[in-house]
């Protein structure tokens, strides 16, 4: 890690070195095209890039820490912060673990509701980063079009859920709340409108000669690559990689709904925007399967006030729209955790972009790192 | 051979570029298809979802009565401190002492609008309203006291 200083003193080192034509470079952390606060040190030869080292920080807000002092009721509601587009995930992911400790049995419609609701939030993060990966690359259009259907999303969310990003709806035992009564023709219009309009994508983006020549070939990531560094999530499908937690370790009952895993051998930038187009049609699919058939009964499971987890170690994961996100929590039989750590997938995936853009021109940067999907508070959380 | 590939490429290239020209300009002749709605305009007509979480506000009846016991199960469950309650002690009729609420500050700009506090109301005090915009010119106008002046706990409430 630099400080600003020693990354100016390094510039000017090279510089004087003797190495002409070697430039250091830094990108972010005020950068459109990095979504966030991330700060890149590209050492450029010319215009090929030498090496790419991102610094991290400049949005860690302690978030583990933080969850050490909250309850185990308290601490979800923190965790829509870390990847705010996939909240329902991440937040069904403490409440899964937490559920694990405590050997609460959730009834089936909370799991069904739980199922639907990732999806859609699947499918609205899926939608978001199709529209800001056009936008990467010099198209503006079709981030309006992707942002129209995401709005109706957001706009079922906020009707059942009350909150449009940072839902905080699943609680320990269950759901915070039932379905809206409204819910389920609400979902079915929308499948109808996605279905009619993510042709349109193809037309805009897919289809495009300037899309295919700048994504093609761009950013391989080998499989063997994709393992060592520890990808998941469309990143490491893009490469072929079999990681979907919902098919390896089913949770909160995906093992009942029938989808297919999307793989795709390429590697390069334009496989990893085909998985994410692929995995949308998958997620309608699993809404389909279950939007007509959400079983009667208790929405949240009956739960004492204060939540104990006995003393131990508690572990889960889930598969949130990035990839892999994993839940440590150490329990020392109190009401707040010892320790709790996250694994998040975009720290790992974003470990891998050194190697998918050494040795290619800049201009490819931006149609690599984009495809990563990165989410920078799930990074420094 | 290369003049092939080369007037192939340039083919596909327009054919693609008018593909997408093509979707645009659809829209572009069709405004009723398009969704954008004109915020500050249509503030009188925005209809928010019931479950909508704006603020959190205690309800109160026409006779000025809430139903809040000052419990503090709402200030145990809120992660960041928002709620604050100070209790008093209400001489009854009887001459029994009875707690109530003195005072409910409820601190806007701490909240992150989670809703724990309002599931962990016993009585159904405190409920979320739909009011979104919060932008205030002083900081200290964030501070609030929900229960009104000279309220007091509904009968039959414990």
């Amino acid at each position: 890690m630099y400080t600003q200083t020693e990354i100016i003193k390094d510039t000017t080192q090279l510089n004087s070195n003797g190495n002409e034509g070697e430039l250091v470079i830094n990108v972010g952390p005020q950068h459109p095209a990095t979504h966030g606060v991330l700060h890149l040190v590209i050492t450029l030869n010319g215009e090929t890039i030498k090496k790419i080292e991102p610094h991290l920080g400049y949005i860690h807000r302690s978030i583990e820490k933080m969850c050490e002092s909250l309850t185990y009721r308290q601490f979800i509601y923190v965790t829509s912060r870390m990847d705010y587009l996939s909240a329902h995930i991440n937040n069904l992911a403490c409440a899964l673990c937490v559920e694990k400790g405590m050997q609460i049995e959730v009834p089936e419609r909370a799991q069904v509701i739980r199922i639907l609701m990732s999806e859609l939030t699947r499918i609205a993060s899926h939608e978001l980063w199709v529209g800001a990966m056009a936008m990467d690359l010099g198209a503006f259009t079709p981030f309006f079009y992707t942002f129209r259907e995401r709005e109706v999303i957001n706009d079922i969310m906020e009707q059942t859920c009350g909150a449009r990003l940072t839902m905080n709806y699943m609680v320990p035992g269950g759901t915070m709340y039932d379905l809206h009564p409204d819910f389920q023709n609400r979902v079915k219009a929308f499948i109808i409108q996605f279905t009619s309009k993510v042709t349109e994508l193809e037309d805009l983006i897919a289809n495009n000669i300037i899309f295919q020549n700048r994504t093609k070939g761009v950013g391989v990531l080998s499989a063997e690559d994709a393992i060592s560094y520890g990808c998941t999530g469309p990143v490491a499908r893009g490469s072929g990689v079999s990681c979907d937690i919902r098919k390896i370790q089913p949770y909160s009952g995906y093992e009942k709904v029938s989808f297919e895993e999307v793989l795709e051998p390429a590697g390069d930038s334009y496989a990893r925007y085909l998985i994410r187009i692929r995995e949308m049609y998958q997620s309608i699919s699993i809404i389909e399967q279950l939007i007509d058939n959400i079983p009667e009964g208790d929405f949240q499971a009956k739960t004492k006030a204060v939540l104990k987890l006995p003393k131990g170690e508690f572990y889960t994961r889930v598969e949130t729209a990035r990839g892999e996100l994993g839940v440590y929590i150490v329990s020392e039989g109190g009401t707040t955790p010892y320790r709790i750590k996250f694994r998040s997938p975009g720290f790992s995936n974003l470990s891998a972009l050194n190697h998918m853009v050494k040795g290619s021109k800049i201009g490819d940067l931006m149609a690599t790192m984009g495809t990563l999907d990165l989410v920078i508070p799930d990074i420094d959380r | 051979m290369f003049l092939k590939d080369y007037i192939t490429d340039v083919y596909k290239a327009v054919r693609s570029l008018l593909t997408g020209m093509k979707k645009t300009g659809y829209y572009f002749v069709h405004p009723s298809e398009i969704i954008t709605q004109q915020y500050p305009e249509n503030r009188h007509d925005l209809n928010l979802p019931e479950r909508f979480r704006g603020e959190v506000v205690m309800s109160h009846d026409e006779n000025n009565e809430h139903a809040c016991t000052g419990c503090t199960a709402c200030e145990l469950a809120c992660p960041n401190g928002t709620i604050k309650i100070i209790t008093k002690f209400d001489i009854t009729p009887e001459g029994k002492k009875k707690k109530a609420i003195d005072t409910f500050i409820y601190h806007l700009e701490l909240c992150t609008m989670c809703n724990l506090c309002v599931q962990a109301c016993p009585t159904d005090a405190i409920k979320m309203s739909q009011k979104f915009e919060h932008s205030v010119y002083d900081r200290s106008r964030l501070t609030k006291k929900l229960n009104q002046p000279g309220s007091k706990i509904r009968e039959g409430v414990e």
